[in-house]
């Protein structure tokens, strides 16, 4: 069963193409990543999806209902948590989860069960302002709200922006929970290292599906031999690297620099030859298994 | 229903949390009124004054004396010199100067003829014309008074009375314009960036994808407005009425029906404005030109419309406040019946149905 349909969506506005001839689906109770940077098109396609923008051209649904024609009955029926924090800041947060019930129809107590794992975090602060909580509990009660009334399709835009590790975690661990019970999420995010805590992911780069599948599909496909280089001078590593033979990539990645080479047959004493010879110290070079991250470089 | 019952308690909550919101509904509406009542007058108490006595006779300190006890004038200083005409007036606190010519009751025995040069310190124009207004009229009481002998003289007596002000307070002009001028404000101005404020905010993208229809939006943003704009009108009308006893000789309830429909009105404004503009600060630039100024400038409130050029007079039929305060004078000064004002209410009738359709036609069910 397809909860999501999307099928050669464009958006353009004035003078940029937001997306362009998006195609994908999203099954029942999956969890799905829309991954990409700043810029790539997730909002615009979210908003297309949460019938908030007309797409310029191709067409959609969400849960069997056109994103046009049926806006009314998918308004009833998706959990949408804008990229901005859209909670009222002067409310506090029982008050705030109070008015969304409300908006939708329900009470807390009735659909307590489903946010209970999110909101107990949360409810000793319940008498706070929401604009003073911490960016991470903001994003819990943001979720609580969204899910307040029991939605069927949860769309969830960048919501681990601009919150700590800790909650990432915690807040990825929430997404698996909900998908548990049945509800089908659609979340989009900059983070690749997110990427594997999807069931399915959609890498989305100036508005282009580059891939689609699971994290670890996209990881395996890749066919490349990757290097993970260090020395002292990571500035001048990566310019020599760039000089020497063959090179296919170099780029920063942490700790280390990524590189491939156009040669396969290339190993990792050749390397160590080539930056001993232009004058590197505790150079230390490792193949690795490429991430999502490098997946999304490559096929940029 | 309950979904709008939740929604105004949310908007009350937003407004009574918000400090400043508070002060421009209740504060602003006793601050405007004290001020145009108690500071900003036309009328003249104690303008300072010098006189330049030539003559120093019985007439001249006769007619000196009458005008200092007038109440309207103080004494400020006798000067003795020309030269130190000039002066008195660059030192500033002097609005007038009197002067009397030499051998002013000698001549008028004589000649039937003696002249008094007032001088006034025009550089604030209504004052001094006022101040002048008021000299002459002593001046003549003065010579009806005293001068039995009017022989010949014709005399024709203009009986003027002030009808509905008989005393020519200014109050009685400035609350009606206040009224106008603060619900408009409250209201238009306070609900265009109350939704602004959940466009600026991303709320309204939540709002917007949710169950709510739009009518339930816009009433639930409208009707805590309404009542606190009401309740603004209403400590206005009781300032007006027990502090400034500013009558209401027409119906009290006529007169709280058409503040309804004006603040019905305002709120129709505030909406339509809410939906052109993206940002609070937008909604408030656009708020204070489309309202505060026309409010205060173009509605008969301050200055007169029949004295504006035409263009001015035409453009000021489509101020709603302009309609608003002829009614209120009517109803609160000369006590008339619906029967005269039907048309004024009728316009304001129009224009609230005008407002109304077109936020409705511009209002979005989507982001742009």
């Amino acid at each position: 069963m397809k909860r999501i349909i999307v099928e050669n969506i464009s958006k353009s506005y004035k003078n940029a193409q937001a997306l362009k001839n998006i195609s994908f689906e999203v099954n029942d109770s999956e969890l799905f990543g829309l991954i990409g940077p700043d810029g790539a098109g997730k909002t615009s396609l979210f908003r297309i999806l949460t019938t908030l923008l007309l797409a310029t051209d191709g067409s959609a649904e969400v849960f069997g209902y056109d994103v046009v024609k049926d806006y009314k009955k998918i308004r009833n029926i998706v959990g949408y948590m804008p990229g901005k924090f859209s909670l009222y800041q002067d409310l506090s947060v029982e008050e705030n989860l109070n008015f969304f019930a409300t908006v939708f129809g329900t009470t807390i107590e009735e659909n307590y069960d489903l946010v209970k794992d999110i909101y107990s975090h949360i409810e000793p602060f319940k008498h706070r302002l929401a604009g003073k909580l911490s960016g991470g509990m903001k994003q819990k009660l943001a979720l609580s709200c969204a899910l307040i009334h029991r939605p069927k399709v949860l769309f969830l835009d960048e919501p681990t922006t601009g919150v700590d590790a800790v909650s990432r975690k915690e807040f990825w661990e929430m997404l698996r929970g909900l998908k548990q019970k049945g509800i089908t999420i659609l979340v989009s995010t900059p983070y690749m290292d997110e990427a594997s805590l999807c069931d399915r992911v959609a890498l989305i780069q100036s508005g282009k599906i580059l891939s689609i599948d699971t994290p670890e599909n996209i990881t395996n496909q890749y066919s490349h031999k990757l290097f993970a280089i260090k020395s002292n001078n990571l500035y001048k590593l990566s310019k020599d690297l760039k000089e020497f033979k063959s090179t296919r990539s170099v780029y920063l990645f942490g700790q280390y620099l990524h590189y491939t080479s156009n040669d396969n047959n290339l190993n990792t004493q050749e390397i160590e030859q080539f930056l001993f010879q232009k004058g590197h110290h505790e150079i230390e070079i490792k193949t690795i298994k490429a991430s999502i991250e490098d997946c999304f470089m490559d096929l940029m | 229903m309950k979904r709008f019952i939740g929604f105004v308690k949310k908007e009350f909550l937003h407004i009574f949390r918000d400090y400043r919101t508070m002060i421009i509904l209740f504060g602003m509406p006793i601050a405007q009124v004290l001020l145009f009542g108690f500071v900003i007058t036309n009328e003249i108490k104690n303008a300072k004054i010098a006189i330049l006595d030539k003559s120093k006779d019985e007439v001249t300190l006769a007619i000196s004396n009458k005008i200092l006890s007038s109440g309207y004038f103080i004494l400020d200083k006798n000067i003795s010199t020309q030269a130190e005409i000039e002066q008195s007036f660059k030192e500033g606190e002097i609005k007038q100067v009197i002067i009397f010519e030499d051998d002013f009751a000698g001549r008028l025995v004589k000649e039937n003829k003696a002249h008094i040069q007032i001088l006034a310190d025009a550089s604030e124009p209504n004052t001094a014309n006022l101040l002048v207004n008021y000299t002459n009229a002593i001046v003549r009481d003065y010579i009806n008074k005293t001068i039995k002998d009017k022989r010949n003289v014709m005399q024709i007596v203009p009986q003027v009375r002030m009808m509905y002000n008989e005393n020519l307070k200014g109050v009685y002009m400035f609350v009606p314009g206040i009224m106008a001028m603060i619900l408009m404000l409250v209201s238009a101005m306070m609900t265009s960036i109350s939704i602004a404020r959940e466009k600026e905010l991303g709320t309204m993208e939540v709002l917007l994808v949710s169950p709510l229809k739009p009518i339930q939006v816009i009433l639930g943003k409208v009707t805590p407005y309404f009542v606190l704009s009401f309740v603004s009108g209403m400590s206005i009308l009781l300032l007006g009425r027990f502090v400034f006893n500013v009558p209401i000789h027409g119906s009290t309830i006529m007169l709280l029906l058409i503040t309804m429909l004006f603040t019905l009105l305002a709120l129709s404004l505030g909406i339509l404005i809410s939906t052109v503009s993206s940002s609070q600060q937008t909604a408030m630039v656009i708020s204070m030109f489309a309202l505060m100024l026309p409010t205060i400038l173009l509605s008969g409130f301050i200055f007169p419309i029949e004295n504006m050029p035409i263009f001015l007079q035409v453009l000021s039929n489509i101020m709603p406040p302009r309609w608003f305060i002829i009614i209120l004078k009517n109803i609160m000064l000369k006590g008339t019946d619906f029967m005269y004002i039907w048309k004024e209410t009728l316009i304001l009738l129009g224009m609230t149905f005008f407002f109304i359709v077109m936020s409705a036609k511009k209002y979005k069910i989507r982001l742009e």
